[in-house]
């Protein structure tokens, strides 16, 4: 056991389990701040496939940002945690069922395939090489996020505004 | 070593506990919050293609980073629509939600 697959193994088991009080817990405020390590043990994934910049980025706007945001909405609306009404409809089995059908699905389709090996390794510093290839090849959907990150906003605003 | 295969299958387990919660919650809060773990799952999957398949690129990281900005977006105009809806309906309970206009 090399200290990798032992961080993969604590970070997967930090993520799925975290998950678990997210999908299930009867608490919402519970299942808003178990996003939290979900996200962090998501961060230390990124960190152990050589993705720096994504997991820094996955810090600032998940674990930040859309937690406290998902945290303050659920504030403004339940007014508590939402202990006093059912948070799960009657499709829980048949939900279940499907859920666990398509991980089956999945996890036999991806153990069944041989999965080739690319050439070259990754470039040893990642966010100078994301930053050249954001500028250069990938400049069109760079400003075209960019484009949709400002509409968003604005359509989030107008949404979200009370009407006279 | 850590194959591949083994990214892949965290992230389809990852995918389907987001999916549960999506299919059986009845706050609109709470799907958000599965369809955030279900875009992190093809996040991870993302990053692991990049590292394992074409690691001379770094195409796969950049769309996972404009895969964070547009989940992003989509909290941001989720949650809005959340709060437009518990202000005219009380509710945010989504299978109370069931009229087009009021």
């Amino acid at each position: 056991m090399t200290g990798e697959v032992i961080a993969f193994y604590a970070l997967a088991a930090v993520i799925l389990i975290s998950g678990l009080v997210v999908v299930s817990s009867p608490n919402i405020v519970h299942s808003a701040v178990a996003l939290v390590p979900a996200f962090l043990g998501i961060t230390g994934v990124y960190i152990l496939l050589g993705a720096e910049f994504v997991a820094g980025i996955q810090v600032l706007i998940y674990a930040g940002a859309i937690t406290v945001l998902v945290l303050f909405v659920i504030m403004l609306t339940e007014g508590g945690t939402g202990l006093r009404l059912p948070q799960r409809n009657e499709q829980g089995p048949i939900g279940a069922s499907v859920a666990v059908a398509l991980a089956v699905l999945l996890i036999a389709g991806v153990t069944h395939t041989t999965w080739g090996r690319g050439a070259g390794t990754l470039p040893a510093y990642t966010p100078g090489a994301i930053g050249r290839s954001f500028l250069g090849a990938n400049l069109l959907a760079f400003e075209g996020t960019s484009i949709v990150l400002l509409v968003s906003l604005i359509g989030a605003v107008i949404i979200a505004r009370k009407e006279e | 070593m850590v194959t591949l295969a083994s990214y892949l299958v965290l992230s389809a387990v990852v995918f389907a506990l987001g999916l549960y919660a999506v299919v059986t919650r009845r706050n609109g809060v709470a799907i958000l919050m599965g369809i955030e773990l279900m875009l992190n799952a093809a996040n991870i999957n993302l990053v692991a293609f990049n590292k394992y398949a074409a690691p001379g690129a770094v195409q796969g990281q950049i769309f996972a980073l404009i895969v964070i900005t547009l989940a992003a977006c989509e909290a941001a105009v989720g949650l809005a629509l959340v709060l437009a809806a518990y202000r005219s309906l009380e509710t945010i309970h989504v299978d109370e939600i069931n009229l087009m206009r009021w």
